[in-house]
């Protein structure tokens, strides 16, 4: 066919195996560096440790040790059983809750005018101080904690989504438009695949944030989960088992991080799989 | 002069044929600029007309109110004979900046109009196939808009508009952020697809080049308000080899009058 004609000049400008050689190289250096680094941070710690530093502060092979104590014993993972919960409910919660409002605060100029404000006021405000409050309406128990999760996790996700939808590629919008695109449509096929490198950003500080909630609200509120063992370790002078929790905690919601990543580039940024 | 000639040539072929789109006493302001001011033209069925103007006459915007994107301050748009108030299946734009979607592959981007159209996954990556093979772009199916240089997204943008199977194609400078190899390519690539398919053109571009290179009517817009100072139907024969045209002297005459033409807007 005539018109089937690829040209020369377009065809070379794509060097996709150089392209795709470099990507592996670069990929496959960020792995080691980041275990190198981990190793120095381990080394770090460890010799602190033996100085030490101070008395509170335990070696980084006896932390491990105590790692697998608070495991083998159970108490550790009944900790996790108890802070799990309100967490990922928390989380869940203010994923859905944040992404949604962000959206429509993004879309419409009442959602905006009425719900942006509050936002922007609860994300300035130091918002832990807020969470001793909340047992004097929900008691001590399960919904505390989830509370405390949203409060803290809530803002940063529905700005962030706000934002956006906000700035989302008007080219793209027209596109749609020219091409009969329902609003559903624009909103679905659009709008949040285009928001959601900055939306997913929001999730991750989100998620972050409700870790934060989750052991500010049962080391200041309700003496349960893992904030409980840190402060249960504490008081017996156990610094090896309270910076293995705190260091499982921490560990856990890098983790949490990771797989969000991993989720955003497998669903919605399939194109960044490579980059 | 030739140019009368040419005119006098023009409203004989224009009775001849149909018109499928027309714009009638069109202005349109933005606030207190003036973008558009009383246009009316007839484009024929089957034809490619050029919108040609120095940049910021007001091709773009006469455009997009033929596309039903924006709406006019005053006057009307017919296609078919039906009044345009918003798009419509039976037009198609291809957009200056590609407006590809970054996520999604050629194929869908391709397949996207259907797409929005609830057109079933196979038979809507079938028709997208044909037509990015129609464009050059087989074997490219699965890259991502980033992998392509520009010549080849905006043929992805044209696969796009041709999949919806509309019968007017608008086409918003298409070439202006391609390169100037493959976008002589491409025009080529152009006039031969027009050949195949019976469809009708609407395409706008600041290049005189361009539009006596690939039109069968040049419609020449004045600056500030957007006027149409002249209608042009350059009479060359492309059957042959899409090359020779350049050499073609009828081309070079009419470049050289419109160019004549166009100087009084130019500092
Ligand atoms: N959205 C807009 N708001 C205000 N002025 C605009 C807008 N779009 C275009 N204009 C003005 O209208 C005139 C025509 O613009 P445009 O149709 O884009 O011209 P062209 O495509 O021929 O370069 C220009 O003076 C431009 O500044
Ligand atoms: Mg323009």
């Amino acid at each position: 066919m005539a018109t089937n004609v690829r040209t020369e000049s377009e065809a070379t400008n794509l060097t996709l195996p150089a392209t795709s050689e470099e990507a592996i190289g670069l990929r496959d250096r960020p792995i080691i560096l980041r275990l190198v680094s981990i190793a120095l941070f381990a080394g770090i710690w460890e010799i602190a440790g033996r100085i030490p530093v101070s008395f509170a502060f335990p070696t980084f092979s006896d932390t491990i040790a105590a790692f697998f104590g608070l495991i083998a014993d159970g108490s550790m993972p009944a900790a996790y059983l108890s802070t799990l919960q309100p967490l990922v409910l928390g989380v869940l919660l203010s994923t859905f809750l944040g992404v949604g409002i962000g959206i429509v605060c993004g879309l419409s100029r009442a959602g905006e005018w009425l719900l942006i404000p509050v936002f922007i006021v609860l994300q300035a405000a130091p918002v832990a101080a807020f969470i001793p409050l909340v047992t004097f309406v929900y008691g001590i128990g399960m919904t505390a904690k989830t509370i405390a999760v949203m409060i803290l996790a809530l803002p940063v996700i529905v700005l962030n989504t706000y934002k956006a939808v906000r700035n989302v590629n008007e080219s793209l919008l027209v596109m749609c438009r020219s091409f009969l695109g329902t609003r559903w449509q624009t909103i679905t096929r659009i709008i949040l695949p285009d928001a959601s490198p900055v939306i997913f950003a929001g999730l991750r500080l989100g998620v972050a944030a409700g870790f934060v909630g989750v052991v500010l609200a049962e080391l200041l509120i309700t003496p349960t989960g893992i904030g409980d063992l840190i402060t249960f370790h504490r008081s017996r002078a156990d610094y090896a088992e309270m910076y293995a929790t705190i260091a499982s905690i921490i560990a856990l919601s890098t983790l949490t991080l990771v797989f969000l990543q991993w989720i955003e580039v497998r669903v919605f940024r399939p194109e960044k799989r490579g980059a | 002069m030739a140019v009368t000639a040419l005119r006098e040539k023009q409203s004989a072929v224009h009775t001849s044929v149909e018109a499928i789109v027309e714009v009638k006493g069109i202005c349109k302001s933005y606030g207190n600029v003036e973008a558009l001011r009383d246009i009316d033209l007839d484009f024929p069925r089957g034809k490619l007309t050029s919108l040609l103007g120095p940049s910021g006459c007001g091709k773009t915007t006469l455009l997009k109110i033929i596309a039903g994107l924006i709406g006019a301050s005053a006057g009307s748009v017919t296609v078919d004979g039906k009044h345009v108030s918003g798009p419509g299946p039976e037009r198609a734009f291809v957009f200056q900046d590609f407006a590809l979607m970054p996520w999604a592959t050629v194929l869908r981007n391709v397949a996207f109009g259907l797409e929005l159209r609830g057109t079933g996954k196979t038979e809507r990556e079938e028709t997208a196939r044909r037509y990015i093979a129609q464009v050059g772009l087989s074997g490219f199916e699965d890259k991502y808009p980033h992998e392509l240089s520009g010549g080849m997204r905006q043929r992805v943008g044209l696969a796009r508009a041709l999949s919806v199977d509309a019968e007017v194609l608008l086409l918003d400078e298409p070439f202006s952020a391609v390169d100037e190899q493959n976008r002589r390519k491409f025009q080529e690539d152009l006039i031969r697809l027009r050949s195949k398919q019976n469809k009708t053109f609407i395409f706008v571009t600041h290049s005189i080049e361009e539009a006596v290179y690939i039109s069968d009517r040049i419609v020449l817009l004045s600056p500030r308000p957007g006027r149409v100072s002249q209608v042009i139907e350059p009479d060359i024969n492309r059957s042959g080899d899409p090359d020779r045209i350049h050499r073609d002297q009828h081309y070079l005459d009419t470049v050289e009058e419109i160019w004549q033409g166009l100087k009084q807007y130019v500092e």
